[in-house]
């Protein structure tokens, strides 16, 4: 947080400002001191932020077309389609903007993990970011269901299931969330109040994100800690808000590529014929961005085991800050965790295609190997590498690598990360 | 800079207007649809005619259909009725209409049910001059519909509407 006292200039502004000081937060968010070399993945702040609101003003307006009940949802979601004004616009922007959403919650989360973000002092930070994550999840998922078509009904049945692992009253807490005895319109409406309800909880998250994150303020592409304001600062307006709204424009091109030229094509078929608790779908998977976590879950030949192991995939994350040991935060000053980065990247991606594949065969004994990696990412790769490491020198500012001429900067200059930047 | 470029728009400010420009229209684009989405849809447009027997409707009788969500008044009026509706002086009239353009078939009115002054649907035969009447404010219509008394400021509304054969109306 900026030190210095702000006094609005009018008379009125200072009234008000005494009374609730809306105009120094503002200037706050104005004059915030930023690291001066912060590259484009540090831009997905603000697009997810922008994700986020746009998910919320669609939402608001599909829930005044749409019908929560088992009947009728997905009659109105298809009168939303082709009766509503352009609510065939509104619909895929919604629902394509849940994959946006996600694609960028993705980017800016191994943008952490390459340059250390999670570490002290921004664990809190991360932890705040992993539950607005988990929200997300949960929040998509129950998205999916309410057009209640086959995808939405199957997808709703087996995720639910996984609570009927739990020992002894699996069965009761299934019941419970179901609100019968199977997936039925009691699910289907507690799932549209709280798919409604999640995202302003993900908004009061953010909140508290952006303000611990203002705390120690950024960290940088070559995450060491800087004097805020100094040389190697610039104010956030306008410095940081036109990169960010250009990289917003770049990511909008994309998003509305998606929305006007394939919509579809990130959805399934199949969620296109209404519900039948009769019938389940040949090949049931689960969105793109849940694939990963669904291959995990598959790769345990043990109902209670899987489920343990999904969740521990999540939650193995949370707790990076401590199992990651090195002093070092960015990645680019370490040249084996580097590599271990990459595999892991790969690992991710490997997971996230088995998880759309028959889980049998080769498909099946990959998911095995990558999620075992996975896991040895994080439990032992992290905490051993940290200790055994030697990282290559750190400048002492993010302006010396510039000015300065010696070896060590030399080095760091002919990094290809470092590069983008000079 | 000096004062005399300042007045020059140069290419930034070319820039800067263009940016704006294109800016605006963006959000222009994409807050109409936000808007438009409120406004009736296809599906209750294509509701915004209805036909009506009216075969069984006995001179005296009113019926009352629903068109577009709102009540329709479809009155076979007596001949005594139309007397005094056509018998009134315009100059006594608040919102002055002849009897012969509200109804053009003179037996039939055909008139939304919806008081003007705050929209609730007045009651048939009720009131000073044996029509209708608004309990909701107390307004008082003639046999023709039109506001004699009462905070009402115009008559009842006369839709759009046409004789498909002698015994179906189709109302809009």
């Amino acid at each position: 947080m900026s030190d210095h006292e702000y006094t609005p200039k009018s008379k009125v502004g200072k009234w008000f400002n005494d009374r609730l000081p809306l105009l120094t937060l503002a200037n706050h968010l104005t004059d915030y001191p930023t690291p001066k070399n912060l590259n484009y993945w540090w831009t997905f702040g603000g697009i997810l932020t922008f994700c986020l609101i746009t998910q919320i003003i669609t939402g608001i307006v599909l829930g005044m077309h749409y019908v929560a009940h088992a009947d009728l949802a997905f009659q109105s979601v298809e009168h939303i389609m082709r009766d509503v004004n352009y609510g065939w616009l509104i619909r895929y922007v919604h629902a394509n903007g849940a994959s946006m959403f996600f694609l960028a919650v993705y980017i800016h989360i191994f943008r952490s993990l390459y340059y250390g973000s999670y570490k002290s002092p921004r664990e809190v930070i991360w932890i705040i970011g992993m539950l607005i994550y988990f929200l997300m999840m949960a929040t998509a998922f129950m998205g999916y269901v309410l057009p209640w078509g086959q995808m939405s009904f199957w997808g709703a049945t087996v995720i639910t299931n996984l609570f009927s692992a739990i020992p002894l009253v699996g069965e009761s807490i299934t019941n419970w969330l179901w609100g019968g005895y199977s997936v039925d319109n009691p699910t289907l409406t507690r799932f549209f109040s709280l798919h409604y309800l999640f995202p302003f909880l993900i908004l009061g998250l953010v909140v508290l994100h952006i303000w611990a994150l203002h705390v120690p303020g950024n960290n940088n592409p070559i995450g060491i800690d800087i004097k805020k304001p100094s040389k190697d600062t610039v104010p956030f307006h306008p410095y940081i808000v036109i990169k960010d709204a250009f990289a917003l424009l770049i990511f909008l091109l994309i998003f509305a590529f998606f929305v006007f030229f394939s919509p579809n094509i990130l959805g399934h078929a199949d969620n296109y014929i209404e519900a039948n608790p009769l019938v389940t779908p040949a090949h049931i998977v689960p969105e793109w961005y849940l694939l990963p976590f669904y291959a995990i879950l598959r790769s345990v030949p043990d109902k209670l085991l899987g489920v343990i192991a999904m969740f521990a995939a999540i939650f193995v994350l949370v707790i990076l800050p401590w199992l990651d040991t090195s002093k070092v935060r960015s990645t680019v000053f370490r040249p084996i965790y580097k590599q271990f980065y990459w595999f892991l990247v790969a690992d991710v991606l490997i997971l996230g295609y088995v998880g759309a594949m028959p889980a049998e065969g080769l498909y099946l004994l990959t998911a095995r190997v990558a999620t075992a990696y996975y896991f040895a990412h994080f439990l032992i790769i992290l905490p051993f590498l940290g200790l055994k490491e030697k990282t290559t020198p750190l400048p002492l500012s993010i302006t010396e690598p510039v000015l300065g001429g010696s070896a060590d900067m030399a080095m760091a200059r002919n990094n290809s990360d470092f590069k983008e930047k000079l | 800079m000096s004062d005399s470029e300042k007045k020059k728009p140069n290419r930034r400010d070319f820039i800067v207007t263009a940016t704006t420009a294109a800016g605006a229209v963006g959000v222009g684009a994409v807050v109409w649809p936000l808007v438009d989405q409120m406004n009736p849809d296809a599906s209750v447009k294509a509701l915004a005619s209805t036909e009506v027997d009216i075969s069984a409707v006995e001179p005296g009788q009113s019926i009352t259909v629903l068109w577009r969500g709102k009540p329709v008044f479809i009155k076979r009026r007596t001949q005594d009725e139309i007397d005094s509706a056509r018998a009134v002086d315009l100059s006594e009239l608040k919102h002055p209409e002849k009897d012969e353009d509200r109804a053009k078939n003179p037996e039939w009115l055909v008139m939304l049910g919806v008081c003007t002054h705050l929209g609730c649907v007045p009651l048939n035969d009720k009131g000073d001059y044996g029509a209708w009447f608004c309990p909701c404010h107390g307004s008082h219509y003639d046999t023709s519909g039109r506001i004699r008394k009462g905070p009402a400021p115009t008559n009842m509304e006369i839709p759009k509407y046409e004789f498909v054969n002698s015994n179906t109306i189709k109302i809009g």
